[in-house]
Parts: structure tokens; sequence; C-alpha cells
């Protein structure tokens, strides 16, 4: 049951039960739409945006513990963060749920920059919130789960209203 | 749910009897392989100390029948030569009452499948996702290894003696098909890639012919994708508008609603035999007879009709019924659309190309004639092959008594699952085949997926390629465990002990 328990940990179960931020935000300027075709989830994620900031942040829709968990962790980071910062988040997130970067040692939490990859000179990326879905890897049907609440996101961020796939 | 009048012929069946509806012997030359596998496979299985099961002598005691005096003929046709002698007026040896009826043994069975012997993660593989595929018995992927390794060559056309076998062994298998739908002529019998290319066969062919704008096609709420789309596509197409019945809150199609969106628009009705997604089987019969009282044909999406449920096209008069080899216990990528002789006469081809054609030349080209005319190209020989095997398969132990069985461990399933607090089946009709479909407190069917394969259970999670249907009953998706004649109430009690792993787990 070891991978079973690394995929489904305390942390995550806890979000999946009372997950932060599941609303509709009424002030937001931004939103996307996120469906996994595959099995049917999806994820609306409501932002406002003041300039390049993310002053607040919200997602509803339907998905299994693992998308639900993840959009949760991911807005509750999110707040506050400029646009270049929930890229690169996104981005070492990718790279730890597919396993191409391990996760970080949670006493070597990178609070505060000098990890190397972040963005200049300050690096805000709390990985080691998102240190709980590493799990992930083991179950590659999986990932798209996790990544989904991500991948729109990006896509309201990027575009304003669109919709987005995982496939 | 465990009326089976609708579906199950309750006469006796004799063992002999079913054989004696099996095709006859090829005549073709026996493979060279000494004694065939076929034949080591039933040695094989005899070989293993018998299963305790008291009557359960059926299929077993056929095999230990023929096991003793059939000599390995040179060459012989192996398992249906040794069958074929069952199949003769045998000796009423002792237990023979066992023989001629009741259930088969299923441990007997299993050991068909030999990839039901491996564990995962651990854990003895308990497969119960048959509705997405079912597992291939060592027959079927015996005839795939045999043509690959002794017999393969293209159809049609050759002289040389390796095409002549494989042609002969092809339509072979078209006539297994035939007499397994009980169609009327051999040349009703197409093969496609599967259920979904049938459908789309037919909705391309026969739909854009006689398919205008303002015109009507009905589906039911609980079809598939590939029920929905190629008439979607059809519809947007020639403006026609897509009609759906609608089902109520057991998954029992509306039959009074039915009746009501029949009319003089109707120009086809396509339904789901049995639903995927929740096991119903539909009154087909009285569909068709509904809608032939318009004149309007239509079409049977049998893909979870054939595995279940003794199919007789002309009993249901039918204009067009689809399947797929890879749920009969078949290979994957065959199919077969059956189709009235008269109506696929008059369809224009579905797709160009080698096999369809009479005579080409750059001016004009005359189609060849049924069933060539839809299957261009080189066909799925192997697989064609393959699925031949899986209907004598099936066929031997007899389609009635597989019913039969799946109908009593979905009675012992149902019982149990629904013993489990905080789970709620989704699909209660009265009238169902091996389906249960399920959601389970407020777990996501993805995550109960997950736990379940932990444990070994392969079930299915999400929407089953029929999201209007998880709208009608206001799921994301469902956990579907579907059963198959090889699965056993121990399996049922582990996935029941299971699914209490599951609740633990997100407690």
């Amino acid at each position: 049951m070891s991978d079973l328990r690394e995929l489904y940990q305390e942390v995550i179960l806890d979000h999946n039960k009372s997950p932060c931020n599941f609303r509709k935000l009424e002030a937001a300027n931004r939103m996307a739409d996120g469906y996994n075709p595959l099995c049917g989830d999806h994820v609306t994620v409501y932002l406002h945006m003041e300039g390049d900031v993310i002053q607040d942040i919200s997602f509803q829709g339907a998905g299994c513990a693992i998308s639900k968990a993840s959009a949760s962790v991911m807005t509750s980071a999110l707040k506050g963060k400029s646009k270049a910062e929930a890229q690169a988040l996104f981005d070492k997130f990718q790279r730890m749920v597919t396993g191409e970067v391990r996760p970080p040692h949670p006493t070597l939490s990178p609070r505060g920059g000098g990890r190397g990859q972040g963005e200049g000179a300050v690096d805000p990326l709390e990985l080691d919130d998102f240190a709980v879905f590493a799990g992930v890897r083991a179950f590659p049907v999986r990932v798209k789960c996790a990544s989904l609440a991500w991948h729109t996101l990006r896509a309201a961020l990027a575009e304003g209203e669109k919709t987005v796939s995982t496939e | 749910m465990i009326n089976t009048s609708h579906m199950l012929d309750t006469a006796p069946q004799n063992y002999g009897s079913e054989l004696d509806k099996l095709p006859a012997p090829s005549p073709q030359p026996s493979p060279p392989a000494a004694g065939g596998e076929g034949y080591l496979e039933a040695l094989r299985v005899v070989a293993q100390p018998s299963p305790p099961a008291a009557g359960g002598e059926g299929y077993l005691e056929a095999l230990r029948v023929v096991a003793q005096p059939s000599p390995p003929a040179a060459g012989g046709e192996g398992y249906l030569e040794a069958l074929r002698v069952v199949a003769q007026p045998s000796p009423p040896a002792a237990g023979g009452e066992g023989r001629v009826r009741g259930a088969f043994d299923v441990q007997t069975v299993r050991r068909d499948f030999p990839i039901l012997e491996q564990k995962v993660h651990g854990k003895p593989l308990i497969y119960l996702d048959n509705a997405a595929t079912s597992q291939k018995p060592q027959v079927v992927v015996d005839a795939l290894c045999r043509f690959y390794t002794e017999e393969c060559a293209n159809i049609h056309r050759g002289v040389h003696y390796l095409s002549e076998r494989a042609t002969s062994q092809y339509e072979d298998a078209r006539a297994k098909v035939q007499h397994f739908l009980n169609a009327r002529e051999s040349r009703e019998i197409v093969f496609t890639r599967g259920a979904t290319e049938g459908i789309n066969l037919v909705a391309q062919s026969y739909g854009r012919r006689h398919v205008q704008a303002g015109d009507e096609i009905i589906i039911s709420a609980m079809e598939h994708h590939s029920n929905i789309v190629p008439w979607q596509m059809l519809c947007e197409e020639t403006g026609a508008v897509l009609r759906v019945v609608p089902i109520n809150d057991e998954g029992e199609l509306l039959v009074e609603e039915f009746e009501k969106l029949l009319g003089p628009r109707t120009k086809l009705v396509s339904v789901v035999h049995v639903s995927n997604a929740l096991g119903t089987i539909n009154p087909v019969r009285q569909i068709v007879e509904m809608t032939h009282r318009w004149n309007v044909p239509v079409l049977i999406d049998g893909a979870q009709g054939v595995p279940h449920l003794k199919v007789d096209v002309r009993q249901l008069d039918c204009d067009f019924y689809v399947f797929s080899g890879h749920k009969l216990y078949g290979p994957t990528g065959v199919g077969v659309l059956y189709g009235k002789a008269d109506l696929l006469e008059a369809m224009p081809p579905y797709q160009g190309g080698g096999d369809m054609i009479r005579s080409v030349t750059f001016e004009k080209t005359t189609y060849n004639t049924l069933p060539h005319k839809f299957e261009a190209g080189t066909p799925h020989i192997a697989g064609v092959i393959g699925l031949g095997a899986a209907i004598d398969y099936v066929s031997r132990i007899g389609l009635e008594r597989i019913g039969a069985y799946e109908q009593e461990l979905l009675a012992y399933a149902t019982e149990s699952l629904s013993s489990i607090s905080g789970l709620r089946i989704i699909g209660t009709a009265k009238e169902k085949a091996g389906v249960l479909s399920f959601v389970l407190d407020d777990i996501h069917p993805h995550d109960i997926g997950q736990v379940l394969d932990d444990q070994g259970i392969a079930i299915r999670a999400g929407h089953h390629c029929a999201m209007p249907l998880m709208q009608r009953f206001g799921v994301p998706g469902t956990a579907r465990a579907s059963l198959a004649f090889f699965n056993t109430e121990q399996e049922i009690d582990l996935l029941v002990s299971a699914i209490a792993k599951v609740k633990e787990v997100f407690d």
C-alpha cells in the first residue's frame, strides 16, 4: 500500500474533504474552464487580477481527490503572486508530478530564494507545499488529474476566458 | 433484475445439441502441427485436479470424456476435433445428467483464460472490466498465433496454397458469425473494425442516402458516444434532427415516450441492446416492431449484447446489428455489422479501395457484391479468424448457460454491494446484464478505482463514454464492475471487502 499511501497523503485527503477557495469568485475578471475528457472531470478557475498580480483566485468543479486537492493547494499558494511566479510554479509542479525533478526536502525549503531555478533573485516558489503531490509520479494516469487546475490557470492567465483540455 | 425470462431460453440445454449448432468443420487441410495446441490445451485442462463443485460436471466432464478415447489425430483439429467426438452420441456416462444441463464449472472455465492466473500489486488479479474489453481464452490466442505462424497470407484472389487457406478460414469465420446471429445469409455479415465502425458505416452509407433536412433520427438517453456522435455528424451534414428517448430513474427506456417520438419524419432508429454503463437490457424486439410500423429501419448496438445474450437477428427482425469482437472474448480491432441483404444491397459503399470493386477503369468502377462491397482494403484477417475461434468457444459453453450463470452472479453481486452503506447502484432496471455501476458516498470514482487497483481489482471509473447518461443521473461518473462468466462469487466478496478499504482511506 506504500505507493497508494504516498498518492493519498493526509494533506491531500484533507484538501479533498474541505477544499480551500472552492467557490465562485464574484470579482473575477478572468476565468477558464478545464476538462479532462478521459474521466469527465472539469474545473473552473476564477482570477481577480490587478495588473500582473493575482489578487484573488478560486475554483469550482467536480473531480477526484487528486484534482480537487491540487486545485485547493494551488489557489492557496498563488494569492498575491505575479503571473511570472505562477508560471514558474506551474513549470516546477509539472516537472515534479511527471518525475522530472524530485520534490524538495522539507528541511531545505527554498523559501526566500536561492535554489537556482527560480525567477531572478527572489524565489518565492514554495514547492514544498506541493511536495505532497510527488506521489502522483508513480501513477502516470493521475498526472492529468493533478495538473488539470494548473493547465486551467495558465489558460486563464494567458487568454482570459478559455476552455482547456488535458488531452 | 434476476428475471431472466426476457433473455433466456430456459429449456434444458443439451451439450450435444449445442455442438450441433456449430458450423460444419472446415474441409480445408488440417494444420501440420502435431496434435495442435488446442488438443493439448484440452488435455492440460483435464489433467488438472477436477474441481470439487457438486453438479458442476458439465464442461469439465465433457472434456474428460474427450480426453480419454480420442487419438491425437495427426494434425487433428485439436480442441474442435475433440469436442466433435463428444458431440456424437456419447455413452451415458455416470453423472451424464450434469452434462446436459445446469451450470458449467467456473473454475474449469477460468483455466481457459491464462491471464487470470497473474498477480497484480501482489494480489490475485480480479478482472471486473469486461464491458471495456473481455479477456481472451487460450483458444483465441492460439488461433491468432497459428494464423501468423502457419497460415499468414492475404485473402481473396490468391492462387497459392496459403492464400486459399487464409481465404477459406476468413470466410469460415463469416459463416460462424452468420450462425451465431442466425442471419439468413453469410453475405449479410460485414466485418468491420468494431461496433463503432459498423455504426459509422450505416450512418454514412445508409444515412447520407436516406436522411435529409428536417428528418429525424432516434436514439436513447443511454447510448454510448459511438451511437451518438456518428448521428450528430450526419445531422450536422444533412440538417436532420436527433431525437432522444428518455429513461426513468432505474435506467429503463420509456417505451411509451419512444412511441411518441416515432413519426413521419423518423428515418432511422438506433438503440443499444444492453447499456454499457447501466447494464439495462432494452426491449429491442418491441422497439423494432414499433418502428417497423412506420417502415423505418432499426440499428441495434449489440456491443454489450452478444457477450451476455443469445442474439437472433431474424427473431429480433432488426435491420442492422453491430458488435465488437473484443467484448466477445475475441481480438480487438475486429467487429461485425449485420444488415439485411436488401438494405445493404441498396447502400453505396462506405470506403473505396481494394476488394470492394468488381472492375476499375479510370472512367468507371463497378462495385463488388455483398459483403465485399463494404470491406475495402486488407481486413484484419487474423482478427476475424480469432473472432471465429471466440464464437466457437462461447458457443461450446452456450450463451444461454453463460447468461444464466452471469444472472446469478449479478444477483449475488447486487445484493452484496447493496449492503455497503453509502453505496448507490446506478442502473437498477428489471432486465439487466452483468454491469454494476455505482457511486460511493462522495468519493470520486477515480479514487475508488485507484484503491481497488491497489488490491488487484480491475474496474472502470468515469463516464464510460456515456456523458449524457451521467448527466441524466447527476453524477460526474461511476465506478463500474462488469462481469464475465469467468468471474466468481468469491471475487465479488473480495470486491466488497476492497470497497470497505476504499471507505477507510477516504473516511
